[in-house]
């Protein structure tokens, strides 16, 4: 599904290169659910953004779904994205003067998908994360939780291969970040990978992979099972620190 | 390019942004509104004095004889030239002009009635005097061809010495002494121009009988029927020619005989209304720039302020051309409504302004034997001209929407997101 090999990204600001992603490689199967952390400034960000065909990278391979994506137009990026990809955002990123509704019906809308039918199609799958009597409401009223689930809504509505969530419960209370867990862990049921980028352990610990970058570089994959080896292994770094 | 569900997310866009439609909107319509008044003002000013002018007679000239300075055939430098009733009969049949009127001068003219008395001009002309000077009857009439033919004693006296004879009395039919020889008033009237109607007009005839000129004339006043500054200076150059055949003068003689025309000086005040003209169109030019500045500047605002949602669609799948065209559709439909409102409004103001302008001119034509006093007239603005306009700035709103939107739309959505 998603194959990575020898990634390179570096940020430069004026004279400055900033060397963000040191050769990064890695491979994500069809339905997947994985997390990928690390302390602020690893990359793990610089890597979902370039997962998501948000962001170029400098050298390396990256294919999605059996095709390169490297050096893609605009247009043709814009379009994979809308076809293969969902985002889901720590700051939601929902249009603030549309409703629940036509935020959750936009990706149809560059479908060419006509009005009645996306919007139709919208209140599914607002129904799906529970907020059906809110599909009137703008963002601004809605609260936190509610407002990623209206995210996830738009980001599935597209029928996704691949659900990109950039720190998807970092502006949200435990328990709100828990019932979002849940509904990604429901759509990851139905065969849809997830990657997910957090900083917050109980988070990961709720995904099959956790990829841990540091520097630039990949550190360590830690399979589900190893979760618990994991969990002591990071109390201890946490002593130490 | 017609897109329903397109114009659907424009209409919906515009709808839930209601302060930025407004404000976008608003400096475009008071744009074009305020170049509609200060152009719609301008043309009215420059109408309304040119129609005051084109009333004063615009085409007159005056021919006045006096002595050669030049030798001309044998004869010598020196010679008066001296003007007759022939050559009014000469003047009044020539092609090219349509009133006239000769003069003579007579003397003294001292007016008086009953105890009242003053010294005043008497100017003894032709009825045609009362079209080349716009002399304005306010009662009774002018020297008719009657009173010429039967070289009548009448008199048509200046407002102010009616004022100063008769005090508000009735004065036609009343007989007043002019050189103290009896003459009837027929009229009272004033002179187009100025503030002072101290002029008395008697019949020519009457001038030369009474005051013993024979068939004398002193200068000519006529109007000349030219459109344009060669037509009235052939016509001049013929008036001259006639009469310097006739009264063997060389025609380049200004002291033989002299003259002088409104025409050239009619169109030198059109120089001042080309000049009028210009400013305005300084003036409109820079309040049309002030418009295309600031909804410029409205426009950099609005895609700042949409920099966030250009990168939610992109994220969600627009590509960067259906994001421009989003927001230069959506600024086109904007500026085009707005600018047609300014429009409907300046254009309206004016044409109200209009209305009044026209009752105040009928009041003042009506007490005025159909000269109506106004400086403004007809203040409206050239409808291509303003459609011009607008089209400039909606053009310029499309061109200052166009160039940060296309930079917006080409920022990585990361970096849109970012943006907060």
């Amino acid at each position: 599904m998603i194959s990575i090999n020898n990634v390179h990204k570096s940020y430069v600001t004026g004279h400055n290169s900033l060397h963000v992603l040191k050769g990064i490689d890695l491979d994500i199967e069809q339905g997947e659910f994985v997390s990928i952390m690390g302390s602020s400034g690893s990359g793990k960000s610089t890597l979902l953004n370039i997962l998501g065909i948000l962001d170029n990278y400098d050298e390396g391979s990256y294919y999605l779904n059996g095709s390169l994506v490297k050096d893609m137009s605009e247009k043709k990026a814009a379009q994979l994205r809308n076809e293969l990809v969902g985002f889901v955002f720590q700051s939601f990123n929902l249009i603030s003067f549309k409703n629940a509704m036509e935020n959750v019906a936009l990706p149809l809308y560059y479908q060419g998908v006509p009005r009645k039918k996306r919007n139709k199609i919208a209140m599914e799958y607002l129904e799906k994360v529970g907020l059906l009597e809110w599909a009137t409401h703008l963002p601004s009223e809605m609260s936190g939780g509610q407002k990623q689930r209206v995210a996830i809504a738009r980001s599935l509505i597209s029928q996704p291969k691949i659900i990109l969530a950039d720190e998807p419960t970092g502006a949200l209370d435990t328990s709100t970040s828990y019932e979002v867990m849940e509904i990604l862990k429901e759509i990851n049921k139905d065969g849809i990978t997830i990657i997910l980028v957090t900083h917050e352990h109980d988070i990961a610990a709720m995904t099959q992979k956790i990829v841990h970058l540091k520097d630039g570089g990949i550190d360590q994959i830690i399979m589900n099972g190893d979760l618990k080896q994991f969990k002591s292994q990071y109390a201890k770094q946490l002593e130490t620190a | 390019m017609f897109d329903i569900d397109k114009w659907q997310e424009i209409f919906a866009t515009i709808k839930k942004n209601k302060m930025r439609t407004f404000l976008t909107g608003f400096s475009v319509a008071w744009g074009i509104f305020m170049l509609m008044i200060l152009l719609g003002a301008g043309n009215g000013l420059s109408n309304g004095v040119s129609q005051n002018f084109m009333r004063n007679a615009v085409n007159s000239m005056w021919l006045w004889s006096g002595r050669t300075s030049v030798p001309y055939q044998g004869l010598k430098e020196g010679r008066d030239i001296r003007f007759t009733n022939a050559d009014y009969d000469i003047l009044k049949d020539m092609e090219g002009i349509d009133a006239t009127s000769g003069r003579y001068y007579i003397g003294g003219n001292t007016f008086s009635y009953g105890s009242e008395y003053g010294e005043y001009s008497a100017i003894t002309c032709h009825p045609g005097l009362k079209e080349v000077e716009s002399i304005e009857i306010i009662d009774g009439r002018f020297i008719n061809q009657v009173d010429i033919d039967q070289t009548r004693k009448s008199v048509v006296i200046g407002k102010d010495i009616y004022d100063a004879l008769f005090k508000g009395k009735n004065a036609i039919g009343e007989y007043i002494r002019v050189n103290n020889i009896p003459f009837k008033v027929v009229g009272v009237c004033k002179e187009s121009s100025g503030t002072r109607h101290r002029n008395a007009y008697l019949p020519v005839t009457t001038g030369q009988k009474v005051f013993n000129g024979g068939n004398r004339l002193h200068n000519f006043a006529l109007t000349i029927n030219a459109e344009t500054l060669e037509e009235s200076r052939a016509i001049e150059q013929k008036v001259r020619e006639t009469f310097a055949r006739k009264h063997k003068f060389e025609a380049s003689d200004e002291s033989a005989m002299g003259s002088f025309s409104l025409l050239e000086e009619f169109l030198q005040t059109m120089k001042i209304f080309q000049a009028i003209d210009i400013f305005i169109w300084i003036i409109g030019t820079g309040t049309l720039i002030a418009g295309v500045v600031g909804v410029s500047n409205i426009m950099l605002i609005v895609v700042k302020e949409r920099t966030k949602e250009i990168g939610i669609r992109k994220a969600i799948g627009a590509s960067p051309s259906s994001v421009i065209g989003l927001i230069l559709l959506e600024s086109i439909l904007i500026t085009t409504v707005a600018g047609y409102i300014g429009l409907v409004l300046g254009t309206g103001l004016m044409e109200v302004i209009n209305i009044f302008v026209e009752k105040q001119y009928e009041i003042s034509a009506a007490t005025n034997g159909g000269n109506g006093e106004t400086i403004f007239r007809n203040p409206t603005v050239d409808l291509g001209i303003a459609v011009t306009a607008t089209l400039v700035l909606v053009v310029a709103g499309a061109i200052a929407g166009y160039i940060p939107a296309k930079r917006a739309a080409r920022i990585k959505p990361i970096v849109a997101l970012r943006d907060e």
